[in-house]
């Protein structure tokens, strides 16, 4: 106990006198849930159209200023002719084109119809596919207009509707911060055990403070607590921080108990240290490390389901997902600061995520040798 | 005389490469053991079989009176040791890592303030306690990691090229406190490829290739080689190596 004590007051010297890990401690909650949660935004807007009008009507103008009118399409021209159109494409100006076929009026008026073409620009694949999708619904917006211009107050209604309204429960106004701040926290988490953990170790390796440790009668658990509990510390810290701030900038207040998140984080910080306790014992420098936990954190996150839905993975990748401990702890953050789960809710992530600390801890220390 | 260390066949094998080649040696107590070899000859190696951070591939060793397969632990306790790179932390104060070393071994709080202002004192390093050691002079950082290495009073300590790279001046004054400690009835196990180092030692071993081919006192190996240094001894061994670094 006393000698735990003395490998945390030389810890936590280190960690205070380390200006890069006192930097990375606030700056990288700061900066990851201050830019994130902005730039990393689903909803496509500025989708650049050039309009290709062969009719000059006022109903194509009409049609195109129902266009430029919403949020969404911004007007970079128009164009005399579609090859023309396909210039502005290809110089990568606009994303969309918008073709009005000539007597597009007078067919309309006729025959009861007219047809439009929309090309999209499917390189950016969602930009092209989402900016496609939108146009044919204002389009067809613009269809409902004049025909209930024309109807003129029928009798009844020839065609029946069935008009549907949503209602977006635990996120009324499909706030993607809300969604997005939930899932940062827990990246944070992440790169504090793994990270943090692993290059300070493997530090000792490289310039050899740790024979030093290794001759003297301190234990493994002895070694291994001195350095996992500073960290455990970091994180709660980074926790706190990332909270206040998403408290301030966003307004987000955890629906769930404050309590729970800690208790969950507390567990999920242990099986991260865990990780980065067992990568430290594999590699012998710190850029080894810094290479493994990159690799390692770029699946961890993209099959995490940050950014995309688990649901929707293929199946395979889904197996995959379930055994990145990054999932259970984004799907419980969401719940508890949107939905406000309690522990009942919860619970499964909670003995998975135990499991996992415990498997990946003890591996750790098996690992560790101090002896070759 | 008392044994405080006893290698028999000690041998450490690395894939087909025998790094350390069956050495058998003793050293008594409060002993100058000189352990000499070219680069690459395996003292190193060997040195970290006994201080129990590589285990050896055949052979046993007591060292301190504890074996050095199954008694590692308490083997610990009674050694002290200083590599190469000195492994004082760099980002802490000569203060803090005195406090750290000597109290990972245990040393009370009221010890290790007796022991640090006298050990601060000898060193001439009182105004420095709250510098860190990043900014001490090689020599000193060399002192420091010695008298940190034997902060506990082991049995034994072993120093692994202790005076790489200091100046003659400083290296002189390092083996007076080698002498001084040795004289209080410490063992000193000391690796050194600096001939002269090898003249103040009580016994020398000389290793080459993975074994010991020579050990005795620098005297009477003189004699032996018809060497009027233990320069021209070690060349004349050295010149029969196939290892080189």
């Amino acid at each position: 106990m006393r000698v735990l004590l003395f490998l945390l007051v030389k810890e936590f010297q280190q960690i205070f006198r380390n200006p890069a890990i006192i930097r990375i401690i606030f700056i990288m909650p700061a900066v990851q849930l201050l830019v994130l949660p902005l730039a990393a935004d689903y909803e496509v807007k500025n989708v650049y159209i050039t309009v290709v009008d062969n009719d000059h009507s006022s109903y194509s103008h009409a049609l195109v200023n129902k266009l430029v009118a919403s949020d969404y399409f911004v007007l970079t021209g128009y164009a005399d002719s579609y090859a023309q159109a396909m210039l502005d494409i290809e110089q990568d100006r606009s994303d969309l084109i918008i073709e009005i076929p000539g007597q597009f009026e007078r067919t309309l008026v006729r025959e009861d119809k007219a047809t439009v073409s929309i090309a999209a620009n499917a390189v950016n694949g969602a930009k092209g596919g989402i900016g496609a999708s939108y146009a044919a619904s204002l389009i067809q917006d613009f269809n409902t207009d004049i025909r209930t211009d024309w109807l003129q107050l029928p009798r009844y209604n020839p065609y029946p509707v069935i008009a549907i309204t949503g209602s977006n429960w635990y996120n009324l106004h499909m706030r993607y911060d809300l969604f997005m701040v939930p899932g940062i926290l827990v990246i944070l988490l992440t790169m504090v055990g793994s990270f943090l953990a692993s290059i300070n170790i493997v530090y000792e390796k490289e310039v050899g403070t740790i024979e030093q440790i290794n001759v003297s009668p301190i234990r493994k658990y002895q070694f291994i607590l001195g350095k996992l509990i500073p960290f455990w510390i970091i994180g709660f810290v980074v926790l706190t921080i990332g909270l206040v701030i998403s408290r301030v900038a966003y307004g987000i207040i955890p629906e769930g108990s404050f309590g729970l998140i800690y208790l969950f984080a507390a567990v999920y910080l242990l099986a991260f240290l865990g990780i980065g306790l067992l990568l430290s014992t594999y590699a012998d420098t710190q850029q080894q490390a810094m290479f493994i936990s990159f690799f390692l954190m770029m699946i961890f996150i993209l099959m995490g389901g940050l950014y995309t839905s688990i649901d929707s993975m293929p199946e395979w990748a889904q197996v995959i997902a379930h055994l990145n401990p990054v999932t259970y702890f984004i799907e419980v953050m969401r719940m508890v600061v949107m939905k406000g789960s309690t522990f009942a809710d919860i619970r499964s992530q909670f003995f998975i995520i135990s499991g996992m600390a415990v498997f990946f801890n003890v591996w750790a220390v098996l690992n560790y040798r101090k002896r070759n | 005389m008392e044994k405080v260390i006893t290698a028999h066949n000690l041998t450490r094998t690395f894939g087909d490469f025998t790094a350390v080649d069956a050495i058998s040696f003793e050293v008594g107590k409060g002993e100058i053991f000189g352990f000499l070899g070219a680069n690459g000859a395996g003292k190193t190696t060997a040195m970290k079989m006994l201080i129990g951070i590589l285990s050896p591939s055949a052979g046993s060793a007591t060292v301190a009176g504890f074996d050095l397969v199954t008694e590692s632990e308490k083997i610990k306790r009674n050694i002290g040791y200083m590599s190469q790179r000195f492994s004082l932390y760099e980002d802490l104060t000569v203060m803090e890592n005195i406090r750290f070393y000597a109290g990972i071994y245990g040393l009370s709080l009221s010890a290790i303030r007796e022991k640090s202002s006298s050990m601060l004192e000898r060193l001439e390093l009182s105004g420095e306690s709250k510098t860190l050691v990043r900014a001490l002079p090689l020599g000193w950082k060399q002192k420091l990691a010695f008298s940190l290495a034997i902060i506990h009073e082991p049995k034994i300590v072993f120093l692994d090229e202790p005076t790489g790279g200091v100046d003659p001046a400083t290296r002189r004054r390092f083996w007076e406190m080698i002498y001084e400690t040795a004289a209080g009835g410490m063992t000193v196990f000391v690796t050194t490829h600096y001939m002269d180092e090898a003249e103040y030692c009580n016994r020398v071993s000389i290793m080459v290739d993975g074994k010991i081919e020579a050990l005795d006192e620098p005297s009477r190996l003189k004699q032996q080689y018809h060497a009027d240094s233990m320069d021209a001894v070690f060349q004349i061994m050295a010149s029969g190596a196939k290892r080189s670094e």
